[in-house]
Formats: C-alpha cells, structure tokens, sequence
C-alpha cells in the first residue's frame, strides 16, 4: 500500500492548495527562464553587460524588450542574470542556515542539560538583536583586516559568499527551535531507546533516527526563510552593501532607482516587481506545504 | 515572578555587554580609522606622524584594552564626539530619536488599528471570502520588500501626482499639516509592511480562541456571534498579540532603517546608516548599542506583558 503513504498523502492535501500549487509552477517557470538567461541573449543577440552610452534609458524596442538602463544596457537580459543571482543566493543561504540551525536544534534537544541551556540562550540572544544595522555593519567590514589571502578578497565571488556567510550566521535561528522542540518529543520514542538498546551511537541515532522524521518541519521552515533571504540580499545590495555592481542582482539594479524616479521610473519598477511576485510565491508555497505536512494545523 | 524577571533582565544586561564588546571590534574592523582619515585630510603627514598620533590616541593597542578604555570613559559620560556632525554624540542621538519615536509610534499606531480588526474579521469567517481577501493582502504585505514599496510610493504620490515631497522633514516651524505632508509617505511604508504580519498573528491568536469551551458556553447562552467574537473572543486573543506587538517595537526602531534612508527621515534609522556609511565610530557604536538595548528591552517587555495579561501563565518553574 504505498500509495498511501505520508508522503503520498501529503502531496494529495498539496495539490488542493491552488495558490501554493500556482506558486510552485510559477517559481519553476521563474527558474527555468533564469537558468537559460544566455539562450535569450544569443536570441536577441544583445550582451546582457554591453555598455552603451548613446542608448540610456531607452524605451522599449524590438531590440530591447523593456528597454535600457541608465548605462544602455538590456533591462530584460540583465532581470534574468540579476534573478540568477538573487534566487542562486537565497536558496544557498537559506539552506545554509537551516543546516546550522538543524545541528545546533539536534544537538540542544538530544543531548540537553547544560548543552541545552547554553544552546539556547544563545539562540534567545540571537533573536533579541537589531538585525540589520549589525547586517549593514556585517556588510561594511573590511575583509583584509581579518587577515584573509588578497586573492579571495579581490574575487568577484566574494560578495556572494559573504551575504551567504552574513545569513547563515543570523538566519538559523528559527530552525534551531523548531528542531530542538522536535528533537525533545522524539528521543522519549520507543524506536529511539530502541536503538539505545541496541548499542547505537549518539551519532547514529541523531541522525539516522531523528532526523528522518524531522525533515518536512525542516522543509517548511527553510522554504519559508528563501523568502527572507531574497529580501535581505536585495535589500543589502540595493544599500550597496552586498553583491557588488557589474554582476546584476535583483536588489543592486535599483542602487540608483532613487535618482532614476524622475525620468525613468519603470528601471525602479521592474526588478522590485520581481523580486515581490518570487517572494509571495515562496511564502504561498511554504504556507501550502505547511498545511501539507501538518494536516492538525488549521490555517 | 520577580525572580524571573531578575534572571531574565540580568541575562539581558549580559548579553548587552557582550554585544557592546562584539561591536566595538566589529567597528574595528571597518574600511580606515581615524588616523587614516586625518592623513587624507592632511597630505603633509608623515608616517612617523601617524604612527605617533596612534600611539597618543592609544590605538596601537590591543584590542581588549582598547574596549576597556572606551568602556570606562562611555560609562562616565564620556560617548566622544562624532566626526560626521561635528557634535558630541549624545546631542546627534537625541534629536535622532524624537524624530523616530514621532515616525515609528505614528505608523505603529496606524498598523494596530487596522491589523486587529483585520485579524479578527478574518478569524470570525474562516475559508470565507473575507479571510481569503485579508491572506492575500497580508501576504504581501509580508512580501513587499520595503525599499521597492517606498520608491514605488514616491512615483506615484512624489512623481506622478505631485502631492507630497519625495523625502525629508518639514521645516522647522512649519506648521502640523506641513509636518504631516513630509511624515506620511514613511509612515505608510512603515505601516502596509506591519499591518502583514500584525493581521496573521491576531488571525491565528483568535481562531486558537474561538475553539475555547468558554466560547462554547457563550454560543450556548445565546451570545450572538458578533458578541463572542469581539468581546469573548479579542481580549483573550490579544494576550499572545501584545507579546509581538511588545517584541516589534524593539525591532522598528532599527528596521525602519531603510524606509529613513530613502526618505531622509532623519531618525536613528538613517542615523546609524549614515554613521556607518561614513566612517563616524564614536556614533556608530553608541547609536548601535543603543538600538541592540531598546531591542532587547521589547524583548523583555514582552515577557513582562505576557505574564502580566495572562495569569494562567507561571513562568520560571517556581511553583512548587
């Protein structure tokens, strides 16, 4: 009978939740037309970075679909590396974050006491703090000053691992709890003491025992975080603070939108639009997925 | 109770300090210091010159020293002075705040008021029309980036209208609408990303109510629905939403970062930007530290307020 299993079950309840079903197809229609951006290019045969200046802020054309930003270059083409980026981002550093937050969940609720204490104090703590300002602090040191190799610092790689490095260290918080509060109803289980009496190993049992079924919450909550993290880069980056200018993102393409207001208002327009619809679908399908996994939960 | 609140006020004094300490070597770390800054303000400076101006200011130090010695001088009075202003820190903090206060208690006062009603409708017809119109519009909410939101709201109230300035304060006395022409694009910015979130924690606080037995009893002797969603219902339901309300209050003072950077609000928000933007240690730190001890004051409000309002609730495991 595996057609009724959990899993199975949970797709059916999914697969009800039009708006989280909407979502799902559009975010793979959003993946699937970024990842073939450099088929479009060839297509238009424009160059997503090709600078030119007689063509600023051009109004849409057969060339030029959306038209031009305000150094000449194709709004459309660079929407489509710019959302590369921004989605790439979120979905690392929200899994990222959520394996930070599933280990240190894990480890908290298995092994508590002491552990356990200090563990989530520190998670409280994590949560009491202004996390943008110290993000916009995060974002603004100065990596030669800790020491790093010239090379890596000067990588065009490195603002995308830093926003990676700067989210997972503030972002796994909420898996953490979740994870915990999980973990200390699933270690009383009579399969967890069994493979106690058998001679299985902490290890072992966090992770081949406890895990396993701690895997939708995780899905749901790491899902729901892709949004967050797609707003906090783009709003890093748009401060200018985090993936930094020729490689396009969807928050440094309206660095300049302020000034751009006045005479060409729709380059404001169309990255935040984007960012926006990628966002709401990503809250709809964690939503659906939540009432998926957990059909007691009524929302 | 108050052995509780002791720990848990203690626990944030510590983790006040620790952040203190983290900050200040998180300042550190920033593009230059000040000695950078004086030998691009004066060519003339020799090597020699600045190695010697370091050692007056003590800032060959280590690090831990160097903590130490801002430390005891922050806590005598002493918070420096902030090279962007031209003005002892304190008096830069000050005017910064009033100005947040203004904005943020107006935009917070506004999502309250139409978030719980919003909640509570939604709540009172689940799966109707009504709930599902009030979702959607708190999920975007919710999904708006904010920046986007406020630039989209100055082209079309700054740009295409030409209603209301596209950002700064009002002249100093100018009179009540004038100020209110230049404070309400911010706050609604402030506002439309609130009301998201405020409406689906009453939503949900309210519908965990609404299956109570004491509802059931209301229902029973004949209450009509109106009456047991608004008078039953709400006051129980308020108690988790008072708790959040309590808990972002603290993170609005430094969230509404970016909606004051864009519309040059000049509130602690674009104070602490700027300060950071600009190289000014002395008020970055003091202002940042300030915004993590406001953070963690709602925090603690919000226990208070938790434990206050709802006295089933005993919180510290001394009850035996």
């Amino acid at each position: 009978m595996n057609s009724n299993s959990p899993f199975v079950l949970a797709m059916r309840r999914f697969r009800r939740h039009k708006l989280a079903m909407a979502s799902g197809v559009l975010l793979l229609a959003m993946i699937g037309t970024v990842v073939c951006a450099p088929l479009f290019e060839m297509l238009l045969g424009v160059d997503a970075n090709q600078v030119d200046l007689f063509n600023q802020k051009a109004p849409p054309s057969a060339e030029h679909p959306l038209g031009t930003d305000e150094l000449g270059r194709d709004v459309l083409l660079r929407s489509m590396y710019g959302g590369r980026v921004s989605l790439f981002t979120g979905l690392v550093a929200a899994l990222a974050a959520g394996t930070i937050g599933t280990i240190i969940g894990l480890l908290a609720g298995y092994f508590g006491g002491r552990l356990d204490a200090i563990l989530m104090r520190t998670t409280d703590s994590v949560i009491a703090l202004p996390l943008l300002p110290l993000l916009i602090v995060l974002a603004a040191i100065d990596l030669s000053k800790l020491g790093l190799p010239r090379d890596l610092i000067e990588s065009s790689m490195i603002s995308f691992y830093r926003i990676i490095i700067i989210v997972a260290l503030v972002g796994w918080t909420t898996v953490a709890r979740l994870v915990r509060g999980a973990t200390l109803s699933l270690k009383e289980r009579e399969f967890v003491m069994a493979a106690e009496g058998v001679g299985a190993s902490h290890f072992h049992i966090m992770f081949r025992h406890i895990f396993p079924n701690l895997i939708s919450p995780i899905i749901v909550a790491v899902t729901l975080s892709v949004g967050n993290v797609i707003l906090l880069e783009s709003v890093l980056s748009f401060l200018g603070l985090g993936i930094q200018p020729p490689v396009p993102s969807w928050g440094n393409m309206l660095t300049n939108a302020q000034e751009l207001v006045w005479d060409a208002p729709m380059l404001a327009v169309y990255p935040g639009l984007l960012i926006f619809i990628t966002v709401i679908a990503v809250n709809f399908l964690g939503d659906g997925l939540q009432d998926a996994f957990d059909p007691k939960a009524e929302s | 109770m108050r052995r509780f609140l002791l720990i848990r006020g203690l626990q944030s004094l510590l983790v006040l300090a620790i952040m203190s300490f983290v900050i200040y070597a998180l300042i550190g770390l920033m593009p230059g210091d000040p000695i950078d800054l004086m030998i691009s303000a004066d060519p003339r400076m020799t090597a020699a010159d600045a190695a010697r101006l370091r050692a007056l200011y003590g800032l060959d130090l280590p690090l831990t020293e160097r903590y130490w010695n801002w430390l005891t001088a922050a806590l005598s009075g002493d918070l420096g002075y902030s090279r962007l202003f031209g003005k002892p820190v304190l008096q830069t903090l000050l005017p910064a705040l009033k100005n947040s206060l203004v904005l943020l208690g107006t935009a917070f006062l506004l999502a309250v008021t139409i978030a719980i009603p919003l909640g509570t409708l939604a709540a009172a017809r689940p799966r109707s029309a009504v709930d599902y119109g009030i979702n959607l519009f708190a999920f975007a909410g919710i999904s708006i980036p904010s920046f986007w939101l406020a630039l989209m709201l100055i082209i079309v109230f700054a740009v295409l209208l030409g209603w209301l300035p596209a950002g700064g304060i009002a002249p100093p006395g100018a009179g009540l609408l004038e100020h209110l022409r230049y404070m309400l694009l911010p706050a609604l910015t402030l506002t439309i990303v609130s009301v998201g979130s405020y409406s689906r924690y009453t939503r949900s606080s309210m519908m965990e109510v609404l299956r109570q037995d004491y509802i059931r009893t209301a229902r029973a002797k004949g209450a009509s629905q109106g009456r047991v969603v608004w008078k039953h219902g709400l006051r129980n339901a308020m108690i988790p939403v008072v708790t959040i309300l309590a808990l972002d209050f603290g993170f609005l003072f430094s969230g509404a970062l970016i909606t004051e950077t864009i519309f040059s609000w000049p509130g602690m928000g674009k104070l602490i930007f700027d300060a950071v933007m600009g190289n000014d240690f002395n008020l970055a730190l003091v202002a940042l530290l300030f915004a993590t001890g406001v953070t963690l004051a709602g925090n603690l409000l919000a226990d208070i307020c938790y434990a206050w309002l709802d006295p089933r609730i005993v919180i510290g495991g001394d009850t035996s």
